[in-house]
Parts: C-alpha cells; structure tokens; sequence
C-alpha cells in the first residue's frame, strides 16, 4: 500500500515535470515516435496484406496444381528455363489419358484481344481457350447462363463465356445470352456470364472470356504453349498427384534419369510462401531502421535526462535533505525517462496505425487495431526508456545534499 | 540529552592537503533549548551545522542523536534520520519551483509512505500554523519571501522532528519581515521545539538562550545568553 502509493507518487511527479517542459519533452522522444510509428506503420499494413493476400491466393485452389514451362518463382539462373520446350495440347492428352490421380485438367492458352458489342469495344482482354473443366479447376461458375460444354469443346464451337465485368461493361442493360460479340475478327456467340471475382491489387479478375481450346488454335494458331491445371478433389493426394505428372510428364518427353525436369509444377502454396518471404524481408528492413531510429532517440533521451539531472541538482538536494533515498531519486529520474520514451511509444502506435490504415486504404483495404502491435510499440519505448534513463537516474542519485543544495 | 558529541572532527582532503574544519569537538545539547551556533566563515559552522543535520558524517569521533549512534550510518541510514528527526529552515528557503506551497509542506511525508489523503491533512493543518492557510495552492513565485520562509518552517515542522535546524533564516530577508519569522521561531520554542540556529547577526543570536561560538574549527565559548 505504502509502496503503491509512492509509485503513484512518483508518476505524478514525472507528468509535472514532463508538463513543465511541454515542447523539449515531445523534441526528445521524436526519435523514439519516428521509430516505433515506422515500425507499427509497416506491421499495419502488413496485417492488413495479409488477411487480403491470403483471401486471395486462396482463391487459386489448394489443391490445383499448373504444369508450366516456368516456374512461378524464379529461383537461380533464368537461362536455364529459358530453353525449355513449351508444354504441349499433347501432354494435356496424356496427362488425362495416364493420370489416376486428377480429377479435373484443363488445358489453358491466353491472348490479349480486342473484344466488341455493336459501339462498346476494348482493347488488351484475356481470352482464354480451355475445355469445360476449367470451371472447376479455376473455380469459375456461371451466374446466369452456362460454362462451356463437353459437346463444345468437341466440336470447336464459336461460342463463349465472360468474366462478370467484361460482360457488364458490353451489355450495360442487355441480356448478354445468346448475343454474338466479335472477339479479334471473329464472332462467338455468347452462352453464359461468371460470378463475379473482385480484383486484386485493383487488377480485375473478371475482365476475361472464354472460348473452346480447339477454336482458339484454329483462329489464332495452335504455336502457342499450354498451361496444364491438374486438380484432385482430395487436398491430402496432392502431392501423389504431382509425383504422378511428374512421372507422366518426363515419359512423355522421355527425359533422361539423370537429368532434371525441364518442366514446371506450379502450386498457390509457392505464391504463398514467395509472399510470406517478401514481407518478412520487407518487416526485417523496417525493424532494422526503426531500431536505429529507437537507438537516436534513446540517445537524444539520455543526453536530456543528463542535462535535466544538472538543472535540478537543487532540487534533488532539496528532497535528500528532507529524507530523500537513492532510490527515491533513481526512482523519480528513471521514470521520467521512462515515461518520455513511452509517450513517444504511444503517439507512435497511433500514427502508425493511422498511416497503416492510410496505406491500406489506397487498396481498398482496412484492418483493426492489434494488440501485438499495442504490445511491440509499447514495449520497445519503454526498453529504450529503462536503458536511456538509468545511467542519469544514478548519477541524480548518487549526488551529495550538501553540494546539491549549494548548486547555482 | 538530545544531541551529544564526543571528540568529534571533520577533516576534508583537498588533494593531498588535509584542511581540518572541526576539532575534537565536545558538546551537548538537551531537549528544548534554544541555541545559536555562531562564527565568522571558515570557522566550522557550516560543517557542524552539516554533521547535526545528517548531511554529512564526520571523520572521527562519535555523534548520538536521540540516543543512537549515527556517526557511522549509510547514506540511506541518514535519509531516513533527517527525514524523522531533522527539520531544515535554510537561508534560501529551498522550496520546489514548480510545486505549490501545500505540496512543498507534504514533501517530507511521501518519503515515509504516509497515505496521500493524511498527508494533505497535516500539510493543511502545518500551513495553517505558520498563517498560510489561504496560500496553500500558491506556488513559491506567487508568494513573498517571508510567506516562503514560512512554507519551509511548515515543511521543517511536519514530521514532529527533534530538532529545528535554522541555517541563517533571515539572512534573505528584511528586518521587519525577518523578526516575524523569529517570531514563529520563538513561538515553536515555547511549545517545546528545540531549536538550533546558525547565524552571523548578533541581533538574531540574541533570540536565543545559549550562544556557540566557534573559531577555526574549535567551541570558542559556550554561554548561556541573559536575556
């Protein structure tokens, strides 16, 4: 109780003296504010990142893998990919015709084309050519009319699905079914709309069409390589699948045992992983400055408590002539260097967290208040407080009264 | 008998110069007397002055206080005396800038732990005492410098302390305002304070009823004053 009391004592003691010297005690815990906001900014946005990135990437399917010519990240000597053969229609036919394992493959081409209705006209669309099980291996579903059909694909019809916002930005207030559309020089009759996916990173992921693989290569050639997506209705026999196109793949292209896969299998979890590993680098960078930062301003906190302990030397000869312990005087002095520090701290945390949320925002993106960070913020300034203040504490309590009280 | 010192000396080193500023001293001092310890400077007034305050502890020799010992205490050990038997009055005043007068007062307690709303209580009553009542929440700026030295003699008189140790309480002061500050003094005397003043004013010594005087470090003489 006695105790309490005195601490409780003490704080008002440091909040007076804070308050006394209201600009110099910001001016010394700016580095400590530019630090931890630094810090909390980063870790805002990351959070915010992350439950959006995730969200996401999920999206792809846990459990579709992509047989491609490159690999999605990039490691090492780029040459080396660079002389690959191009996937082919060819495996795709093997891989359906040997695979046990695969529940549903599609095989993908893509071209940038100019896709019109009457005077509505765009430029640079994704027009995929696929077969029918595209809309389970990309989860793409049609919200008013229907995917593409076996009977399709067989007979290389012209006929097409669009992503929700191409379909939109064509039709305005038409029924879209049944319309016929020219996509390059072509007609395709339109037979159904997707749902609609969002967009990511304000790229939209419904600014796409789709028309039978067959009818692609016959309009705009069959040259181009194939991207193979292999999906297993069972997540825990996805990686019996790979090792199974794996094993397709190499007796299709009949690669020597000794030589490495000239082929990729690509799955989410190494976007997820490349993802983890950039912001992680990026959080490490920003904890390095913001430390140095924290580092300056315990610093700057220190040479101010230094000159504050000489400025005060009557007065902390006033208190040990009137019963004063060292620890009183240690006590006082550090928790002024603690409080300085902390609110810094605190203003800190909540700068960040309004630059965070600033960021995030330019993404359309919002996250909520996290402890951790609360808890991080917090307990960095304080650490950098405790070590800048101790060294003037002592010095403040070990000065002699009767020295002390004489001090001009 | 209060105070009792027995051969006591204090010798500073200035490099590798001894300078001795007392010199086996003896002396005793009983409960509520009314001394005045006098000198020219470099007498050693202010160094006993330092050694009955527990300020400072001298080189040899013992000092009792109240019946201990407290010539060989830490300086924690002597925090602890002055803050219980010790009630400084200095020249200066020596009050908290920042803080106002009924927080000067209660200083004192919050180094002993008495509970916030007693000590604002006491502070209160002591104030009321010295006739600031109605100054308690002024702080040293906004007061006069006999209503400060009042603040300090409130602030010396809240812990019931043993003695009232007056370095030259008037010494900043005019005369008219310094007599009313005697006054109080005479006042605390009379309701059985014992009072020990360190002065270089004749006049101010005359308050007294036992004048010290010291020269180069020795008891020059010891008297009891006739008033």
């Amino acid at each position: 109780m006695y105790a309490f009391s005195r601490i409780n004592e003490y704080f008002v003691m440091s909040w007076d003296a804070l308050r006394a010297h209201k600009l110099r005690s910001l001016l010394t815990t700016l580095g400590i504010l530019i630090g931890v906001t630094t810090i909390i900014t980063i870790w805002t946005t990351i959070r915010g990142l992350n439950q959006y990135v995730y969200g996401q990437l999920s999206t792809i399917g846990a459990s579709t893998v992509y047989v491609e010519k490159w690999p999605w990240v990039i490691t090492g000597d780029f040459w080396r990919y660079r002389n690959r053969k191009d996937v082919t229609y060819k495996e795709y036919e093997a891989i359906l015709k040997y695979s046990t394992l695969a529940d549903h493959v599609s095989p993908q081409v893509f071209s940038m084309k100019t896709v019109a209705f009457k005077n509505e006209k765009y430029d640079q669309v994704f027009v995929f050519g696929t077969n029918d099980q595209f809309k389970e291996t990309s989860n793409a579903y049609p919200e008013i009319g229907r995917f593409l059909t076996p009977l399709d694909i067989q007979n290389n019809h012209k006929v097409c699905v669009l992503g929700h916002e191409l379909a939109n930005n064509l039709f305005k207030q038409v029924n879209p079914i049944g319309q016929r559309i020219k996509i390059g020089d072509d007609r395709y009759r339109v037979v159904g709309v997707l749902e609609k996916k969002g967009s990511f990173f304000g790229q939209s992921q419904d600014n796409y069409a789709l028309v039978p693989i067959g009818t692609f290569q016959r309009v705009f050639g069959g040259h181009r390589g194939v991207r193979i997506a292999v999906m297993t209705n069972n997540p825990q026999r996805l990686e019996d699948m790979k090792d199974e196109l794996r094993g397709i793949m190499r007796r299709v292209r009949k690669t020597n045992p000794a030589d490495p896969d000239d082929f990729a299998i690509n799955q989410q979890d190494m976007l997820t992983q490349l993802y983890a590993q950039l912001t992680t680098t990026l959080f490490m960078i920003v904890f390095v400055i913001g430390g140095i930062s924290l580092i300056v301003g315990g610093i700057g906190i220190m040479n101010i408590m230094l000159v504050s302990v000489t400025e005060r030397t009557r007065e902390i000869g006033i208190r040990k002539a009137i019963g004063a312990k060292r620890s009183n005087v240690l006590s006082q002095f550090l928790l002024e260097a603690v409080m300085v520090a902390s609110l810094g701290g605190l203003i800190g945390i909540i700068l960040g967290f309004i630059a965070g949320s600033v960021i995030l925002a330019q993404m359309d993106l919002t996250t909520g208040v996290s402890i951790g960070a609360i808890a991080l913020g917090f307990g960095f300034s304080t650490f950098v407080g405790i070590l800048a203040g101790i060294y003037p504490a002592f010095k403040a309590a070990n000065l002699n009264p009767i020295d002390s009280l004489r001090y001009e | 008998m209060l105070i009792e010192m027995k051969g006591l000396s204090k010798t500073y080193i200035l490099g590798t110069i001894e300078v001795p500023a007392l010199k086996k001293i003896d002396l005793k001092i009983e409960k509520n007397e009314y001394v005045a310890i006098m000198g020219p400077s470099g007498s050693g007034k202010s160094t006993l002055m330092n050694i009955i305050g527990c300020l400072d502890v001298a080189s040899e020799g013992d000092y009792i206080l109240n019946d201990q010992n407290v010539s060989k205490l830490s300086d924690d050990e002597l925090a602890v005396i002055r803050n219980k038997e010790i009630g400084f009055v200095f020249q200066t005043f020596n009050l908290l800038p920042r803080a106002d007068a009924l927080h000067n007062v209660e200083l004192p307690l919050i180094y002993n732990g008495t509970p916030r709303s007693k000590r604002k209580e006491l502070a209160r009553i002591a104030l009321e005492k010295v006739g600031l009542g109605d100054r308690a929440h002024h702080k040293p700026n906004e007061l006069s410098g006999g209503q400060r030295q009042r603040v300090a003699i409130a602030r010396a008189l809240i812990n019931n302390p043993s003695i009232i140790l007056a370095d030259e309480p008037t010494g900043n002061l005019d005369s008219k305002t310094g007599e009313e500050i005697m006054a109080i003094l005479n006042d605390l005397y009379a309701a059985g304070n014992t009072i020990i003043l360190v002065t270089h004013e004749e006049y101010i010594a005359n308050y007294s009823n036992r004048v010290i005087r010291l020269l180069d470090g020795n008891i020059l003489s010891d008297e009891k004053n006739k008033k």
